[in-house]
């Protein structure tokens, strides 16, 4: 039977800003991929992402149409699947860059990584709404969220993918601390942590992996890899000024300074080309869909619901902060996406599918049943 | 599942959402002031830097190993090679600059043109190498016209030098361009499209010691692109030496020997399996290699019937001939079909079902024993020794002495040869095998291939009473200092299959191949030194019973093969040669004074290192 609230209580405000983000992403994308192409056509790269992103929304209507309640019961199956996907990504998957990520099914290249995010959130959050209270969670709750963390963290850590994996433990540990845990469970834990990292750093860490950490945390020690694409980066970011250069007149992305102008470094096409007032107009559209991501969460009258949206949240705002802060050198240099404006499909999907299911919350947030 | 509905409940909640909600502002707010920071208040700056894109990237290459012989004698080392370069963003007006540069150089301007055509857009500000390896006139016209070329560059770069022209070519091998495929593999991280990397032989084989890691500056340029400042630097990662098991003296001695032949020489020393010679005739000019052979160069080396471009000493097969009869004394010794005091009569053939087998002395050798008939090289006792053995057995005893398959050195393109069995011939021809086939096995004609490394090994296993090694190139990798890093240990690979004692009636047999009344290689001989060894002939074409030719009138591509293959001294060999010359006709004519000459000149004064030359400006900075 179908409810009229379902409608009215539809988030047509966060439609509205993913919509604008969209159009502004492949703005974006249009002046980086044009940018000293000799074709008259349009360029390839940039249909594709149209492709994408059209692919993109009708899956987000697709997870319109299940109650997301259906997703706390089915949470162990969905998990399961995506393990299995990250097996056989690590078994026979496609290699590119140097490391195992991708699984082709046919035409599409699928990063099964990027599905794992979503799948882990919801059965995290399926079993924090079991075990919520006041007084946070205790030890004993935790064992279990650990042990779905660390399965999928392992997969992705042997491709290796080192920086998809922590951002896997990010949200996790976000979403834990945002449910509350016992003071006491926190600071032996924090404590645990602290002491681990002088133990491995002296006597489980070769050389050379000390000096890729060292390199990932500081970009300056790489003056001929990261840290000049960081210098590239932000010459092309303070350059844009307060207004920019104007669409399509940026000159480091025009002379391809940055290897990875309209994937990780796209943003800094945007602060080139229109100046300190489109990067706010961006970061505004940012802020007002992670706002309403919280929005959506409190509202909702449903536990699992209220952790599922946090966590989706919590998985956007990651990206954004550690996308932007990396091209603005305030962050390591790790290939995470900018959300709906990089190129890349398995990220607009994994996107939309989260826009997806918060949209879903949104729309059941009465129905408690 | 737990659901809300208690007021307690959501009040505590509430908190988590608004301080996650905080959060969010804060981090936005971070993000937002270091906009401002980057693009108001250091925005002119940065403004500044974008316009001339003055921060930039120059790659400094590191140089690759050198190569030493046994002794230290350099054999590969680096000189600095000028390349001409252009960077497209600084040379405006590009037009007038390189026609400019043309009327220098001397070239067209479609020939200067072409290179910047094929890099397309990826490469704006990159230097761009338009003519490599510049000569000094040039360089010298070039810097004094340096204010008219903006834009133009002359880049230093070390280059491949090989120092003694085509020797040991084979063996240290040549390098070329890294292409596209290889560069997607992920195999060489520290080199860059447009590097070479070894291609063939040593250069090759251990292009992960030999290959250096790039440095570089990060450096801010002016408007014409010459460098104002070097803002960081990582400095480039010298490769490894090589000191190498060959000797250069030797192999150059044996390089002359073979002369204008086609052939090959390998020499080993039985102790410890270390290539002291590898020669193959004729050779090849490596330093043509260097920044890609011409496309006529190429085409000579490839349409040269003599195949320049084959290393001999393992890439050919040929027919072991009478050499072979060495394995089947071994073979029919150890399967007790024939002992030390066993003799065989042999009237010039051996009547065959309804053929006749001849022996290469159509007037017999009369009552022999197997000694004799290997000083002699009897073609009779061995049809009847290997008819007896059978084609099998004699086949595991050719494996077991290392031929018919890889001898595991280091070398790309070594080929395995060929030891026939019954079931081999079933599956490659449909057909039985027949029993006369396996008389012309016996004595190493018919499907029988071998390489001359392998009967080098298998020789030298013979003179050191029965070990295998497997061929050792480089004896120690070592640091720009001489700092030993690692050494290479002698490696064994297995055991001949047989006793002691019979190893002795064999060896017997070869040392009176040179010091017997009627061996076949009496005239090497040497004053002070014995010699162990046994010729062979290996017929290229297939004569009909009792036909006759007469040699010098057939073409020389239709001459007989010479083979000999030998160590000394007999007693405590330290150096085991075998050697081939193609359509030399004779072994003990054309192959064994090879032979003697190289055991000559090794055992007079084989310890002593020819000059030590010292190359301090070996490594160019």
């Amino acid at each position: 039977m179908f409810d009229r609230r379902l409608v009215s209580n539809f988030d047509w405000g966060f439609l509205l800003v993913i919509f604008f983000i969209c159009i502004l992403g492949l703005t974006i994308l249009y002046s980086a991929v044009t940018a000293g192409y000799a074709g008259t056509d349009l360029h390839p790269l940039f249909k594709r992402q149209v492709v994408w992103l059209a692919v993109g929304f009708v899956i987000m209507m697709g997870c319109l149409v299940i109650d997301f309640k259906e997703f706390a019961k089915l949470h162990f199956l969905i998990y399961a699947a995506c393990v299995g996907l990250l097996v056989a990504t690590w078994l026979v998957g496609h290699t590119g860059g140097g490391s195992q990520r991708w699984l082709v099914l046919g035409p599409v290249r699928i990063q099964t990584s990027e599905l794992m995010k979503i799948s882990l959130i919801i059965s995290l959050a399926s079993v924090f709404a079991d075990s919520i209270s006041p007084e946070g969670l205790g030890f004993r709750h935790l064992i279990k969220p650990a042990i779905l963390c660390i399965i999928p963290f392992g997969l992705i850590f042997i491709q290796p993918d080192l920086g998809t994996g922590l951002l896997l433990l990010l949200i996790a540990g976000c979403l834990t601390i945002f449910v509350k845990v016992e003071k006491k469970v926190l600071f032996i834990l924090g404590g645990a942590g602290l002491s681990l990292v002088p133990l491995v750093w002296f006597f489980g860490l070769k050389d050379y992996q000390k000096d890729r950490i060292l390199t990932f945390l500081n970009p300056e020690r790489d003056p001929l890899g990261a840290g000049y694409h960081i210098i590239q980066s932000k010459i092309a970011i303070g350059s844009g000024m307060l207004t920019g250069k104007g669409f399509l007149h940026g000159t480091q992305n025009a002379l391809n300074f940055l290897p990875e102008q309209h994937t990780d470094f796209i943003l800094s096409v945007l602060a080139e080309e229109w100046g300190l007032l489109g990067c706010a107009v961006l970061l505004t559209l940012y802020f007002l869909l992670l706002f309403l991501g919280v929005n959506i969460s409190y509202n909702c009258r449903n536990m699992f619901g209220s952790l599922l949206a946090m966590g989706i949240t919590i998985m956007i705002f990651w990206q954004i902060f550690i996308n932007v802060g990396m091209v603005m050198g305030l962050m390591p240099v790790v290939g995470v996406p900018l959300p709906l404006v990089s190129y890349g499909g398995s990220s607009v999907v994994t996107n939309m599918v989260g826009f997806g299911i918060l949209l879903n919350i949104s729309m059941r947030k009465f129905n408690t049943a | 599942m737990g659901v809300i509905n208690k007021n307690s409940d959501r009040d505590w909640i509430k908190h988590r959402y608004i301080g996650a909600g905080l959060c969010i502002v804060f981090i936005f707010g971070v993000l937002f002031l270091r906009l401002v920071y980057l693009q108001m208040i250091h925005g002119e700056e940065y403004r500044r830097l974008s316009m001339t894109n003055c921060v930039r990237l120059k790659s400094i290459k590191s140089s690759r190993g050198l190569i030493y012989d046994r002794h230290h004698n350099l054999l590969v080392d680096n000189r600095p090679a000028f390349d001409l370069t252009i960077v497209l963003e600084d040379a405006k007006p590009l037009k007038e600059t390189l026609e400019r540069l043309a009327e220098l150089t001397g070239d067209s301007y479609e020939d200067l043109t072409a290179s910047i055509k094929k890099a397309g857009r990826a490469a704006f500000y990159k230097p761009l190498v338009l003519k490599r390896d510049i000569t000094r006139d040039l360089l010298a016209v070039i810097e004094a016209h340096q204010f008219d070329l903006p834009g133009i560059h002359i880049d230093i770069e070390p280059t491949r030098n090989y120092i003694h022209k085509k020797t040991a070519a084979h063996l240290i091998g040549y390098l070329g361009e890294i292409n596209k495929e290889e560069l997607a593999s992920g195999k060489f991280p520290n080199v860059r499209s447009g590097d070479s990397i070894g291609r063939y032989g040593i250069e090759k084989s251990f292009e992960a010691d030999l290959q250096g890691k790039r440095g570089g500056h990060q450096v801010e340029v002016d408007v014409n692109g010459r460098v104002i400042k070097i803002l960081k630097t990582v400095e480039p990662v010298s490769g490894k030496d090589l000191v190498l098991t060959m000797d250069l003296s030797l192999q150059q001695k044996a390089e002359s020997l073979l002369g204008e032949n086609d052939g090959a020489v390998v020499a080993l020393d039985p102790s410890n399996g270390d290539v002291l010679v590898m020669a193959s005739s004729p050779s090849f000019d490596q330093n043509d290699f260097i920044g890609g052979i011409s496309s006529k160069k190429w085409q000579a080396l490839r349409d040269d019937p003599g195949r320049p471009m084959n290393n001999k000493a393992i890439q050919a097969e040929y027919p072991p001939a009478s050499t072979y009869k060495t394995i089947t004394a071994l073979a029919g010794l150890e399967e007790k079909v024939i002992d030390r005091n066993s003799t065989f009569f042999c009237p010039g053939f051996y009547k065959f079902g309804n053929r006749r087998y001849h022996c290469w002395n159509r007037y017999g050798h009369g009552n022999l024993n197997v000694v004799d008939a290997i000083a002699q090289s009897c073609d009779v006792f061995f049809y009847q020794t290997g008819e007896k053995v059978g084609v099998n057995a004699l086949a595991r005893y050719a494996h077991g002495s290392g031929l018919g398959r890889l001898t595991g050195i280091r070398l790309t393109h070594e080929r395995p040869g060929l030891i026939p069995t019954s079931a081999w011939k079933k599956k490659r021809f449909k057909e039985p095998w027949q029993a006369g086939e396996t008389l012309s096995i016996s004595i190493g004609q018919g499907f029988n291939l071998v390489t001359p490394l392998q009967m080098a090994v298998f020789i030298s296993a013979v003179g050191n009473n029965g070990t295998l090694y497997r061929p050792r190139l480089v004896r120690s990798v070592q640091d720009a200092k001489g700092q030993v890093i690692r050494e290479i240990e002698p490696d064994i690979t297995g055991g001949l299959p047989a006793s002691k004692k019979n190893l002795a009636v064999v060896r017997q047999g070869l040392l009176e191949v040179v010091h017997g009344n009627h061996g076949t290689a009496r005239r090497i001989r040497l004053p002070g030194i014995q010699i162990a060894g046994k010729t062979g002939t290996a017929q290229v074409f297939s004569r009909k019973a009792g036909e006759k030719f007469n040699n010098k009138k057939l073409r020389r591509t239709l001459q007989d093969h010479a083979w000999f293959v030998c160590y000394a001294p007999a007693q405590n060999p330290k150096i085991a040669i075998a050697v081939i010359i193609e359509h030399g006709e004779h072994g003990s004519s054309a192959a064994a004074p090879v032979a003697r000459e190289l055991i000559h000149a090794y055992l007079e004064d084989p310890e002593v290192p020819t000059a030590v030359v010292k190359h301090d400006q070996a490594h160019v900075e």
